[in-house]
């Protein structure tokens, strides 16, 4: 362990990622804080301060941060269950998680129209059971449910590793000394899975509040989200420097959160 | 009663997350071009998909695209992570610091940030735009797959065999990599499925005339989808639940010989 060459084969690594991470994201803020002719101006930054675009941004973060909320309430439980019903490292994980990744994410996405229209295979059971039907297709509520389909296997993935690695002796001490099931699920267990939950409240909120796709399929294309609009500044305008001023809004963020998961993991972990 | 409830709730998040693969293997037979409403059986869709030479080479693009970035991310990753053992842990972890960027970042960012990239540098959006990016985002799974395998590692091995006349090339072929395999293995078929699945990247760095299924779709969305792509995804679908099983079954044939 001594030789430092053989260090070297990390080189070709160290400088794709300076090539392909560093170099790009120093291009963003490049263009950020210039204008069409190169000179520095703070105005496509400011463009967040308009109407459309500041709605966006706010509509973004509602949504990311509701359907982050119901991605817990979800995935708690259901790691929970997963530890007492599935054996360790078994390839029953993969086969729920990763195996529908395998039917392309846009097309399942997609296929919630179907599910959610007017007259749509939901609405189809509620009327033959006699219920009332709803309609949330093209409204908030599906990008949520979009948001929640989407992403909830990044927020039970890390709650399920660190559930199923906490020592089963702690959770028969507390028992033993007297605890009852919410007592241990409280003060032992939900503790200690804390890394797990914050690693899966970032992978969860930093796609739901840059998306474009979700608010696309499911939206009706009448909902902007921040990500829409940056989209469409790329792509349809090419207006770059407006584009790479709203992704550093974006960036910071995305640098925000992080900041406060990485807080909450010193202190509790 | 307990474990009622919870293989009940199991049960439940399961139809919601394969609620909307179950709909689109329905519409994959369904002979009606709307989707709204059902208007027969027909295997149309699949007889169809094999004469359309759009969806076709899009498949293939697919594929070639997530092997390709999946087999060059899965070289260079595991060479960095076999680096990385040689190196003082504060290099180390600013390596991974870096690594962790495209996983935490947003994708939009990713691809926005190699689309300035390519423009900066006057390359022409197509295949090898959209090659470099998606290596670049499979990278971190595999290193994040090698690298805690690394750590469990029996360093002494590598060490005898040098000990014993070995090279180091030869020693880490003979002695390490096949205690890395699985590892290796499984952050290839990460990279390949994330790369398989991948829409925002690619459409920031995708030129014109160049299709993945996804941006395909993504194209469609509006206009209303070919039924034909329902076809070909049922088959993928179906032809990795097959593979899985068949995988399945042979740990344990395996785990049986190393238990001993």
């Amino acid at each position: 362990m001594k030789d430092s060459r053989n260090s070297l084969v990390t080189a070709p690594y160290l400088l794709w990622s300076v090539g392909f991470i560093i170099i790009p994201l120093i291009m963003i803020i490049y263009y950020a804080f210039t204008g069409p002719d190169g000179s520095f101006t703070t105005r496509n930054v400011g463009d967040i301060i308009y109407f459309v675009n500041m709605k966006a941004l706010m509509l973004s973060i509602a949504l990311s941060l509701v359907s982050t909320c119901m991605c817990l309430l979800i995935a708690y439980p259901l790691a929970l269950v997963l530890t007492q019903v599935v054996e360790k490292n078994s390839s029953l994980m993969a086969l729920i998680f990763i195996l529908p990744m395998w039917m392309n994410s846009l097309l399942r996405t997609f296929a919630w129209q179907n599910i959610l229209e007017r007259k749509g295979v939901l609405n189809g059971i509620l009327v033959f059971l006699g219920l009332q039907p709803f309609y949330i297709i093209n409204k908030p509520p599906a990008i949520i449910l979009g948001m929640v389909y989407d992403f909830l296997p990044f927020m039970v993935l890390p709650i399920y590793n660190s559930v199923s690695e906490i020592d089963k002796d702690l959770i028969n001490a507390a028992r033993d000394l007297g605890a009852g099931s919410f007592q241990t699920l409280y003060r032992v267990i939900w503790p200690l899975s804390l890394p797990g939950v914050i690693s899966g409240i970032t992978m969860v909120f930093v796609p739901s509040l840059t998306t474009f796709v979700i608010s696309d399929i499911l939206g009706g294309g009448k909902i902007l989200l921040i990500g829409n609009i940056i989209e469409q500044l790329f792509t349809q305008d090419s207006d770059w420097n407006a584009g790479a001023g709203l992704s550093v809004i974006l960036m910071i963020f995305i640098v925000i959160s992080m900041i406060i998961t990485a807080k909450y993991d010193r202190e509790d972990g | 009663m307990k474990k009622t409830v919870g293989r009940l709730y199991l049960t439940l998040v399961l139809i919601f997350l394969y609620a909307p693969i179950a709909t689109l293997m329905v519409l994959s037979f369904n002979s009606s071009k709307s989707r709204a409403h059902w208007g027969g059986f027909t295997f149309e869709w699949y007889l169809g998909l094999i004469s359309n030479e759009e969806i076709m080479d899009a498949f293939r693009t697919t594929l070639i695209l997530a092997f390709l970035s999946a087999f060059i991310a899965t070289v260079l990753g595991t060479a960095a992570c076999t680096g990385m053992q040689f190196m003082r842990r504060r290099y180390r972890s600013i390596i991974m610091g870096i690594t962790n960027i495209p996983m935490l970042n947003a994708d939009i960012v990713t691809g926005v940030s190699l689309m300035l990239l390519f423009i900066a540098a006057r390359v022409s959006m197509g295949f090898t735009t959209v090659l470099l990016s998606h290596i670049t985002f499979n990278i971190p799974y595999v290193i994040l797959s090698v690298m805690p395998r690394y750590r469990e590692l029996n360093k002494s091995t590598y060490e005898a065999a040098l000990d014993l006349g070995a090279g180091p090339v030869y020693a880490f072929f003979k002695v390490v990599l096949p205690d890395l395999m699985g590892a290796v293995l499984s952050g290839f078929l990460m990279s390949f499925t994330m790369s398989l699945d991948d829409f925002i990247i690619t459409h920031f760095t995708q030129g014109p005339g160049f299709d993945t299924l996804s941006t395909k779709i993504y194209s469609e969305v509006k206009k209303g989808i070919n039924p034909e792509i329902y076809a070909l995804s049922t088959i993928m679908f179906l032809a990795v639940l097959i593979l899985l099983f068949f995988v399945n079954y042979r740990p344990h044939l395996d785990k049986e010989n190393v238990k001993k």
